[in-house]
């Protein structure tokens, strides 16, 4: 059965081999494609690149026939000067049965894979599964580990080897969970919670983006996903456990970053504790939590690099750098800009 | 209105506005539609054009974030329900009384009702950009993103209006559409003598009368929770926001066959006639159209694979989906059968159609890759999925509405469309459409979803965007070329006398453009192909051996359209005066309509 298994999965890889040399032949070779649904890491990956390169050859073979068929008839019977109307035929049960047959082979052919890999990802074992809470809020993504008791955004973590749970939901509006190397997609809904299973293979960085239009800036809700080895993903956890440096170890610059952090500005909605949370100063939910800002890959939702500059854009006018962003133009001044990005940097 | 031999032209005796506001003649209503659903048309393109412009490369600001979800939002909207289902409409309208002996629909008045309505409608639904408040939560307006809390502004009120108020004209001309072909076929004009094209247009007037109301529940459902505060989608008082998406796909996968079945009917005329051989299957054709009607009811949920509904669903959903292959495929072997052995001529509705089998297969066989649930995860959502409905609907519905146009022009209108600007057309159109369309598949597989204002270079698809952006204003430029053609040939025009292809059907029997009359007997058919068939019909003579009888215009449609579209507008404005008195309009409109004395 395994090996049944594996050599199945070295048939597909070449197949996918060829086929992707092929398709990006066309594509002008600008990889290396970070979305890419070409290059699956886990074995629900490589499933669902499995069923699809199996459909694609039977595809491109009915592509063939008729294609061909056609190029064939508009050439073997154009019009010749003075031929004679053609017999008048009006059809031929053997044929229509034929081809009625044909195409429903083909179709159970594609079907019963289909099926079977459906039960297989529906009857996923979670027992020893890490556990995440995937929330979609309009437009980031919000990661919650209870086992870990660790609440973070826009990238996720995860450990090589161990199988994971995405549970996913929504806090408002109906997103799409999607990191084509690792996982397909899942759609984020409120009121329902969405589960997505699967075992990171490889270690490395991936990326993902909401699939489900969600609004103004749904282009701007992009994330990483960090596949780390068990070593690594604890001291991860490690890090991000821990409490955030006491004020006072904090140089100025910072210092008067956490002054603006904690002022409370007119309207009180324009206050940076009313929406984050940081331990021991705010307990915000209706934005990222920042416990650990400094860490973090990118700003914005996913869409800029987290260095001082892009924060400090996006500081200044959120809504040039995500358009429709929920967090306001909160009219900072340049220095409170510059001691807020130390300060949150600081954060690791 | 007495038409005798002294009056046998309908469509240039009386060319004065108010004829053809009040007229009721299935023909003129024909040529309404098809004019208004072109200049949509070229609304819906023009839309495509501005986002293909955007999305030429990674990162361009040419339009705002919030301008590029209400053009794909119109875009897609306008495509549909004021494009490709009106163009069908104006087919229906003039060839189906044609093909089937009749002297016009069951319901003429009713007829320019549905017309006007539809008309009305479509302005209603792109007024909204007047306001600055079009629809922007895309075609398909998933709840909860169109409640009040997430799009408080009145774009989502057009859309959801707009859309009744097209619902309203589609159901009225479905049932005017069924009632004209159970009863209103000439003598000896069996169902199964009926052209492909009639039965196709029969079958989807029977989708659309079923699945129109689902949407119309939908609707209703969401301008209550709009309006008065209601919950059905409102997952924080009970509400559920997956029983818009059942709601909304139980009619939009019908929808899609609303789209296609009447272009494979077209097709069905057009291949036959140039390969100068019967439709080869005829049963068989007629039949796998009445199944694709049938399962394309049991399939809906296929759009929602990505929404967890679990895996009994995802296996029968995706099993079923599957099974639609196999009657399109059948139509698709009889189609290459009846051109096999057959005398082709190379005539613009002939490419078309030959490309319409060409790209629609390509479509299908796409829809085959996301009818596998989990072969969807990957694809739903993303340019793949653009790229598969683009060959479906361009490639497939437009294109064969393309060579309908080039086919029936000359019965329409008298005149022959130039030859060698209709290949023109094709030439560029064929290759614009593969150029922008066929990179998509790519784009979607290398992770770029749909409906994006932006995205990033490094996803690694900024060149094959670019090619899609050429193709597209190539794409563009064809539909031009067409313009060109029309504006051309309106005088130079080679005449075309009663049947210039040397086609089958009863149409062709006819002066072009037909009299106001149709037929000046009523004729009586012995076979499938009557003109193709030694004493197929009776002889129609140029001139009514006596004096036939058409009604007269009738102003009440139109009120009655006007009333019913105020009334909406009312609703929009939050306005009960407004609403009451357009309601008031509609009602007296309706009973003066009704008690209209049928001779004028």
């Amino acid at each position: 059965m395994n090996l049944d298994r594996r050599s199945f999965r070295r048939a597909n890889q070449l197949a996918v081999l060829a086929s992707a040399a092929l398709l990006l032949g066309l594509a002008g070779c600008q990889g290396p494609f970070p979305q890419s649904t070409f290059s699956a890491t886990t074995e629900l990956g490589e499933d669902l690149s499995g069923l699809f390169w199996m459909i694609f050859w039977w595809g491109v073979a009915v592509f063939a026939v008729v294609q061909v068929g056609l190029i064939y008839v508009m050439i073997r019977f154009r019009a010749r000067p003075d031929q004679p109307d053609p017999a008048p035929i009006h059809g031929h049960t053997a044929l229509e049965i034929a081809w009625t047959l044909a195409p429903a082979m083909i179709i159970v052919f594609i079907a019963v894979p289909t099926i079977q890999v459906i039960w297989k990802e529906a009857g996923t074992d979670t027992a020893n599964a890490l556990q995440v809470q995937v929330i979609g809020h309009q437009w980031w993504w919000e990661y919650r580990y209870p086992e870990y008791g660790i609440v973070t955004a826009n990238d996720l973590h995860l450990p090589q080897g161990r199988p994971v749970e995405l549970q996913l939901t929504s806090a408002d509006v109906i997103h799409s969970f999607w990191l084509p190397r690792l996982a397909g997609k899942r759609d984020m809904i409120l009121g329902r919670t969405n589960r997505l299973v699967f075992t990171p293979d490889s270690v490395g960085e991936f990326w993902g983006q909401c699939a489900e239009y969600c609004g103004t800036s749904h282009a701007n809700m992009r994330f990483r996903a960090f596949v780390h080895t068990a070593a690594d993903f604890d001291s991860w956890v490690a890090e991000q456990t821990s409490a955030p440096a006491a004020a006072e170890t904090l140089n100025d610059l910072e210092r008067r970053g956490l002054a603006a952090y904690r002022e409370v500005r007119t309207p009180a909605s324009n206050s940076c504790i009313a929406c984050h949370a940081i331990q021991g100063i705010s307990a915000g939910v209706l934005g990222p939590d920042l416990n650990h800002m400094g860490s973090r890959s990118t700003v914005a939702g996913g869409t800029l690099e987290n260095t001082a500059d892009n924060l400090a854009a996006w500081l200044r006018d959120p809504a040039a750098v995500k358009p429709g962003s929920l967090m306001p133009n909160t009219g900072l001044t340049e220095s409170e800009i510059a001691g807020l990005v130390a300060y949150l940097h600081s954060l690791r | 209105m007495e038409a005798t031999a002294a009056t046998p032209d309908s469509l240039e005796s009386s060319s004065r506005l108010w004829s053809w506001i009040t007229t009721t003649d299935h023909k003129r209503i024909g040529i309404l539609y098809g004019a208004t659903a072109f200049v949509f048309l070229l609304i819906g393109g023009l839309e495509a054009m501005l986002i293909r412009w955007q999305l030429m490369k990674p990162d361009n600001d040419f339009v705002s974030a919030e301008t590029f979800n209400e053009l794909f939002t119109m875009h897609g909207t306008t495509m549909i329900f004021l494009a490709l289902m009106p163009l069908s409409a104006a087919f229906f309208n003039f060839i189906i009384p044609l093909q089937i002996g009749a002297r016009d629909v069951a319901f003429p008045r009713l007829n320019a009702f549905s017309y006007w309505v539809f008309l009305l409608g479509g302005l209603f639904l792109n007024a909204s950009f007047l306001f600055g408040a079009a629809p922007d939560a895309g075609w398909f307006g998933y709840a909860n993103l169109t409640s009040i809390q997430y799009s408080p502004g009145v774009n989502i009120d057009f859309w959801a209006m707009g859309l009744q108020i097209l619902g309203i004209a589609s159901l009225a001309a479905a049932f005017n559409f069924i009632a004209t072909i159970i009863n209103m076929r000439a003598p000896g004009m069996k169902l199964m003598r009926m052209p492909v094209f009639t039965w196709m247009a029969f079958i989807t007037q029977f989708i659309i009368v079923t699945a129109f109301p689902v949407i119309t529940v939908a609707l209703v459902f969401l301008m209550f929770d709009r309006m008065f505060g209601a919950n059905f989608y409102n997952p924080n008082a009970g509400g559920d926001l997956l029983l818009w998406q059942h709601l909304f796909w139980l009619f939009g996968h019908p929808e899609v066959y609303i789209l296609i079945l009447p272009t494979m009917g077209m097709v069905s005329e057009i291949l036959p006639t140039f390969s100068r051989k019967p439709l080869f299957g005829y049963p068989v054709i007629v039949y796998s159209g009445i199944l694709i009607g049938t399962i394309g009811w049991g399939v809906w949920s296929h759009h929602m694979f990505a929404s967890g509904m679990g895996a009994a669903a995802d296996t029968y959903f995706g099993a079923a989906s599957m099974l639609i292959a196999i009657p399109t495929g059948v139509k698709i072997f009889n189609w290459i059968a009846t051109m096999w052995g057959g005398k082709i001529r190379f005539t613009t509705p002939m490419l078309f159609s030959i490309a319409f089998i060409m790209l629609f297969t390509i479509g299908g066989i796409s829809g085959v890759m996301h009818a596998s649930p989990p072969t969807d995860l990957q694809q739903t959502d993303t340019y793949f999925v653009v790229a598969h409905l683009h060959y479906v609907l361009f490639g497939g519905a437009f294109m064969g509405i393309f060579g309908a146009i080039y086919y029936w022009w000359p019965k329409v209108f008298g005149r022959l469309l130039n030859e060698r600007l209709g290949k023109l057309h094709f030439w560029l159109a064929f290759i614009g459409l593969n150029v922008t369309f066929f990179p998509m598949h790519l784009i979607g597989m290398l992770g770029m979803p749909r409906r994006v204002y932006t995205y990033s270079a490094e996803l690694g698809v900024g060149g094959m965007n670019l090619a899609a952006t050429i193709g597209a204003l190539t794409l563009g430029f064809s539909t031009l070329v067409l313009v060109y053609n029309i504006w051309h040939t309106a005088a130079k025009g080679e005449k075309a006398g009663k049947n210039p292809w040397g086609a089958a059907t009863l149409e062709w029997a006819m002066s072009s453009p037909p009299p106001v009359y149709n037929f000046s007997v009523i004729p009586e058919v012995t076979s499938r192909l009557p003109l193709w068939t030694v004493g197929g019909m009776n002889e129609i003579p140029d001139v009514p051996p006596e004096p036939i009888h058409v009604p007269g215009g009738s102003y009440w449609p139109v009120l009655a359209a006007l009333g019913l579209v105020g009334f909406f507008t009312g609703a929009l404005m939050h306005s009960l005066w407004v609403a009451l008195a357009a309601a008031a309009v509609l009602v007296v409109s309706v009973f003066k309509w009704a008690f209209e004395p049928f001779e004028m």
